[in-house]
């Protein structure tokens, strides 16, 4: 049996994420370290797979470049912190189902918001500029310059402190393992997520179109379809989703400020490119890589941990140029 | 008037800078196979993909019965009844043979007589329902990308070169494929292959440098070798 028949018996690309928690173990050492850091690379990779899945799919869908997703992450963030804020009755009461509460109110209003302003945005930006890249670059970095500035007038300069849900502070503690429950439910709800998307996609007539879409939407217009009409859906969800990204991520840091939308959108496209466009599978692989290897190497070696996701992509672009698990190739 | 199903008059189409078609006038009867022949280059695809609005028309219009669909939107040209068959096949190749047929299905759901017509014409189709688009061969393909034209009774299909790269023995299977689903549909085929063409095609047009050079009956281009080498030159040996 050759290496690459081996691979490809033990899941392929798929198990990549395990081989790396497994190479991670003997350099860390410590296994309550180990395992510390290994929920916080899953968590903080669901989360980023909520940002990043949605823009896989409108550059898979419609070829559309969207540099403005950056401003719906930021936007979730704040609304959530701000509906939190309103709620500190419910953000630190006892009552488990209070906190959920507040909790979902906040993820829901921020998610909402990413649906109706995602529709907006497509419509107002982005059909404006279909199949014109460098349109689409300049019209959205410029969507997004407003949308900080927005930001900004509303939130001011200063950061801004996320109040967490008393039911989600703490940590479970299993013999010498602290497990943070914030991060148990940040992957909790990434998962479910991805179940929801999975089976949309592959179980649903919506989906069945999104995906033929992402092949060739020339076609899918020629069966009789209207694809714009598609896309606004897909785009509306994929803003929403990064909204729900940033309302988590919020919390996930209790500190916010106007940069973290621009900063997160580096990982993006860093899990957009490696997954591969299109594939919301790839989307997740991708995320959990970066997340894992962001939490190794800035144990590891500290001062490799802005490079670490790079390098990460160089080397699997090197190796699959159109990333892991691309719905397309170009 | 009535006679005829699609009517292009004086139908001019530019990609970009170029100016492919320079005013195509083109009489399509109802039934049967109508065939549509040139060289490469003399704009067969660019008349087809004009007809689905895949391209816009920038002068001149496209009557299909009673429709001006010169403006419409490719999906609501589709909803009239007419199917595409492009020259690359546009299956797609992620999704399994069920599912690209399903896509094509109106309502998601198959009609089990149609079905059977379906899987009796190309059983290929059969044997392979569960099995992902891409894993098939070219013509397989070629004959999932018909299938779906003919899931539902269309009034028409456009098909784009289908025997471009498939073996003698498939393009025989082809041509008894054709001549029953032109039973019931009108089909208009554009085709390099001037032997398959004329074994179909009652009627036949020419294209030459986005005009049409000649309109006719199959049989009377098929019997005049002059007239064919004089339209059709060296591209006619070719494909023979």
């Amino acid at each position: 049996m050759n290496a690459s028949t081996l691979f490809a018996r033990v899941g392929g690309v798929n198990a990549l994420p395990v081989l790396l928690m497994i190479i991670a173990l003997p350099l860390i050492g410590s296994y309550s370290s180990w395992v510390t850091l290994t929920v916080a690379g899953l968590a903080m990779g669901m989360m980023i797979f909520l940002m990043a899945s949605g823009l896989s799919l409108v550059f898979g869908l419609m070829d559309v470049l969207n540099f403005g997703h950056s401003a719906f992450i930021s936007f979730g963030a704040f609304i959530a912190a701000s509906m939190l804020a309103l709620m500190p009755g419910f953000v630190g009461s006892s009552s488990v189902a209070l906190n959920f509460l507040a909790l979902f109110t906040a993820i829901g209003v921020a998610s909402l918001f990413g649906l109706v302003a995602g529709w907006f945005f497509e419509r107002v930006i982005v059909k404006p500029v279909y199949r014109d890249h460098l349109r689409q670059i300049l019209i959205t970095i410029g969507a997004l310059i407003v949308a900080e500035q927005i930001i900004l007038a509303t939130w001011g300069g200063n950061p801004v402190a996320v109040p967490r849900p008393a039911m989600l502070e703490g940590s479970f503690i299993i013999g010498d393992i602290s497990i943070e429950i914030y991060r148990v439910f940040a992957f909790g709800l990434g998962l479910a997520v991805f179940i929801v998307l999975y089976l949309v996609l592959n179980r649903t007539r919506i989906g069945l179109l999104i995906r033929a879409g992402v092949e060739d939407r020339e076609m899918v217009e020629a069966l009789g379809f209207k694809i714009d009409r598609l896309f606004v859906g897909v785009f509306m969800v994929g803003s929403a989703l990064a909204a729900m990204g940033g309302a988590m991520w919020a919390g996930y840091q209790g500190l916010i400020s106007g940069a973290l939308g621009g900063e997160l959108m580096i990982l993006v496209f860093i899990v957009v490119i490696i997954g591969g466009l299109g594939s919301i599978e790839g989307s997740l692989l991708g995320a959990l890589l970066v997340g894992l290897l962001g939490n190794y190497v800035a144990f590891l070696f500290p001062k490799l941990s802005l490079a670490s996701n790079m390098l990460l992509m160089m080397a699997i672009l090197l190796w699959r140029p159109w990333g892991l698990r691309p719905a397309l190739k170009l | 008037m009535s006679d005829f199903i699609l009517r292009l008059d004086d139908v001019h189409t530019d990609i970009g800078q170029y100016h492919i078609l320079h005013g195509i006038t083109l009489d399509v009867p109802e039934g049967g196979v109508y065939v549509l022949l040139g060289r490469n280059g003399a704009g067969k695809t660019t008349t087809l993909r004009t007809i689905m609005g895949l391209w816009r028309a920038r002068a001149g219009a496209i009557v299909f019965r009673h429709h001006d669909i010169t403006a419409l939107h490719t999906s609501d040209i589709a909803r009239l009844g007419i199917a595409y068959v492009p020259e690359n096949m546009g299956v797609f190749g992620r999704l399994t043979v069920e599912e690209n047929m399903r896509l094509a299905s109106t309502t998601g759901r198959f009609n089990d007589d149609r079905l059977g017509r379906v899987f009796a014409l190309f059983p290929a189709m059969e044997k392979f329902w569960t099995k992902p688009a891409w894993s098939l061969s070219g013509g397989q393909k070629q004959m999932l990308a018909i299938s779906r034209a003919i899931i539902e009774r269309r009034e028409m299909i456009l098909i784009d070169e289908p025997t471009k790269g498939l073996a003698p023995a498939i393009i025989r299977a082809m041509i008894d494929a054709f001549r029953e689903i032109a039973q019931e549909t009108t089909i208009l085929l554009v085709e390099q292959n001037f032997l398959f063409a004329s074994s179909l095609g009652a009627g036949v047009s020419v294209i030459d440098d986005g005009r049409i050079a000649h309109s006719g009956e199959m049989s009377a281009l098929a019997g005049d070798k002059a007239l064919q080498t004089r339209l059709l030159s060296l591209s006619l040996d070719a494909h023979q």
